[in-house]
């Protein structure tokens, strides 16, 4: 048990509920200062609302959140001055400039009017935002947006910054130098808890991973504890022809040794495979079943290895693909 | 799928790791200055965004022109006779559209999120909504003096002296920022910017129009006045053709100053606790 000081966020039967709905049902966390901590789950799972909670926005209908020991709802305040939020849809005055943005929190914090400007540049240039300051944030890209929202959420940094889906609808370049921002947000002391629809992200950076569905955690641990639950890898295979795949189907299990599962595309289909065996081998035992596959005469259109997506986790963790009905994310 | 990290510069990491040392946070900011920070951010709006004010703005300007030339000659005997009863009418009118504009950046704000960020700074919370109403102050003078230029233009000449068209429109701010409230409740409530604006001009076109702006009720049906007498902007209205004119009566005027006080006993603290409770 790690002590309560050391711990960045500890809640116990965390719960909201919106008209009947158990958004959170139920949450019990830990996360020890100083770490990454990932919160892996599909649209309405409960993560915003989890975070919400957690960044004394939203009031609990039920059990108890410390954030360094302070109470979310009787010591709001006191928490208020340790964390910060970047929110899912970057909360910026869209009809403000880059550095009007900056100006105007760095005031709501404290500083001086001087302050906050020399702060807002300090921290344009240090995000490769100097040369936008001027700009409207509505001219912005969705990678710039998303630096500056960060930029907004560390005017003082904080002990621990929420991060709700910082890189969905990002391009890839943009998301590596949001992930970039992060692991050096991380290194400089700040926790954080970052809330992703991709395994890979969560992945990328986070020490623990918690897998939430339905307002309930199902899974948690490290990541390699995750994937040797789930399978370290999975292999996607597009067909030329769809008339070959009960074929493929056959080979590709034989070769695997695993089950396949049939996409709903005709042509496509994947299979997990597991990294608890023999990891080292996945290469070799893949290559293995795609030439199996030319042996088999069977023509391959596509053929991919990658981590499993977020629906091959949630298939192998609760018997159920990601697509229920969401109504939580948007409207909270 | 694997990833090629691209690190950014190393330049940039070192000045992101230097930017990353303010941990120590300021004093909190006194209650003034976190309001005087966001009429700032009004005013600064009013600048970026005029189309939003013009929009506002034509209506009254055209029917300003429009009554004055198609019906004053017809409804008080001259033009110019006309334009000296509608004006001050129209000044209202205009003021009060442009107050619906208090609830649509309140509702911007709340559903893009920029709301939330606020709510996580350590400011004294009514600061954002007074700091905005504070700033819209500018908004209405630029308003008025908008359309009393236009009056001017066209020949209106108000007895009551500068004194007293700056007394009318201060008046008429006041009103104004009381009704505020209204729509800032309506602002946390509306699930968009855009039903702030329907709800908005729904509720004051009738408001606005089935009053004594544009003429006196003297001759329509018993039941029709008696809805205008007691249509508050029926009452501003009177005021500030008073001030205007040199000639107001201390009752009009304390009867719009107590409408005042109650929209804002009512809705100030309906505002503030939405605002509050907000999830």
């Amino acid at each position: 048990m790690i002590p309560r000081t050391e711990c960045a966020i500890e809640t116990s039967g965390l719960t909201k509920i919106f008209g009947g709905t158990r958004a959170v049902g139920g949450v019990d966390l830990i996360v020890p200062t100083g770490s990454v901590y990932g919160f892996l789950g599909p649209n309405g799972a409960g993560k915003t609302t989890t975070v919400r909670m957690l960044a004394t926005l939203l009031r609990p209908d039920g059990g108890t959140a410390r954030v360094f020991g302070h109470d979310v709802v009787r010591e709001a305040e006191l928490v208020r001055s340790r964390v910060s939020l970047t929110g899912q849809f970057a909360s910026l005055d869209e009809d403000m400039t880059a550095l009007e943005n900056l100006v105007l929190l760095g005031r709501l914090l404290g500083y001086s009017w001087a302050q906050a400007r020399a702060r807002a540049h300090e921290l344009l240039e240090a995000f490769g935002l100097a040369e936008a300051a001027r700009r409207l944030v509505k001219k912005f890209s969705g990678g710039m947006r998303r630096r500056l929202d960060i930029a907004a959420s560390i005017i003082v940094t904080p002990d621990l910054l929420f991060l709700d889906e910082p890189t969905t609808g990002l391009d890839p370049h943009s998301r590596n130098q949001v992930w970039e921002i992060i692991r050096t947000i991380v290194d400089e002391g700040t926790t954080v808890l970052l809330t992703t629809q991709y395994l890979d992200e969560a992945d990328q950076l986070a020490d623990r991973i918690a897998v939430i569905d339905q307002g309930k955690i199902i899974a948690e641990g490290t990541s390699e504890q995750l994937k040797a639950s789930v399978g370290a890898g999975s292999v996607r295979v597009r067909l030329l022809d769809p008339e070959q795949r009960p074929q493929a189907e056959r080979v590709l299990s034989q070769a695997l040794g695993v089950p396949v599962h049939l996409d709903s595309n005709p042509a496509a289909m994947s299979a997990r495979v597991s990294a608890t065996s023999e990891a080292r081998e996945i290469g070799e035992y893949v290559a293995h079943a795609l030439t199996e596959l030319s042996r088999a005469g069977v023509a391959v259109g596509d053929f991919a290895l990658g981590q499993p997506s977020l629906d091959e986790v949630f298939l192998a963790l609760t018997g159920h693909s990601t697509d229920n009905p969401s109504t939580e994310e948007k409207a909270s | 799928m694997t990833t090629i990290p691209t690190t950014i510069s190393p330049t940039s990491n070192e000045t992101m790791r230097s930017a990353l040392l303010a941990r120590t946070r300021p004093r909190r900011p006194n209650a003034f200055a976190v309001t005087l920070t966001f009429a700032w951010r009004a005013v600064l709006k009013l600048v970026r965004i005029p189309e939003q004010l013009a929009d506002v703005i034509a209506i009254p300007i055209i029917f300003t022109l429009l009554f004055t030339y198609l019906f004053g000659g017809a409804l008080a005997g001259s033009t110019g006779a006309y334009l000296q009863f509608l004006l001050p009418g129209t000044i209202s009118m205009t003021a009060l559209l442009v107050t619906i504009h208090a609830g649509i950046s309140l509702n911007t704000d709340v559903t893009s999120g920029v709301f939330d960020r606020f709510r996580t700074t350590p400011i004294w919370r009514p600061a954002p909504i007074v700091g905005a109403l504070l700033g819209d102050i500018g908004r209405y003078l630029l308003a008025s003096t908008l359309v009393i230029l236009v009056g001017l233009a066209m020949g209106f000449r108000p007895a009551g002296g500068v004194t007293g068209v700056l007394l009318a429109v201060a008046l008429v701010v006041i009103f104004a920022l009381s009704l505020s409230w209204v729509w800032t409740t309506l602002g946390l409530v509306a699930r968009a910017p855009g039903a702030v604006m329907n709800i908005g001009t729904t509720v004051l076109f009738p408001l606005t129009i089935a009053s004594n702006v544009f003429v006196q009720p003297q001759t329509m049906p018993g039941w029709l006045q008696a809805l205008i007498n007691i249509n508050p902007v029926t009452h501003l209205v009177t005021a500030v053709r008073g001030l205007m004119a040199g000639a107001a009566s201390v009752g009009e005027i304390t009867w719009v100053l107590l409408a005042c006080l109650a929209l804002t006993a009512v809705f100030a603290p309906l505002t503030s606790y939405l605002y509050r409770n907000k999830r």
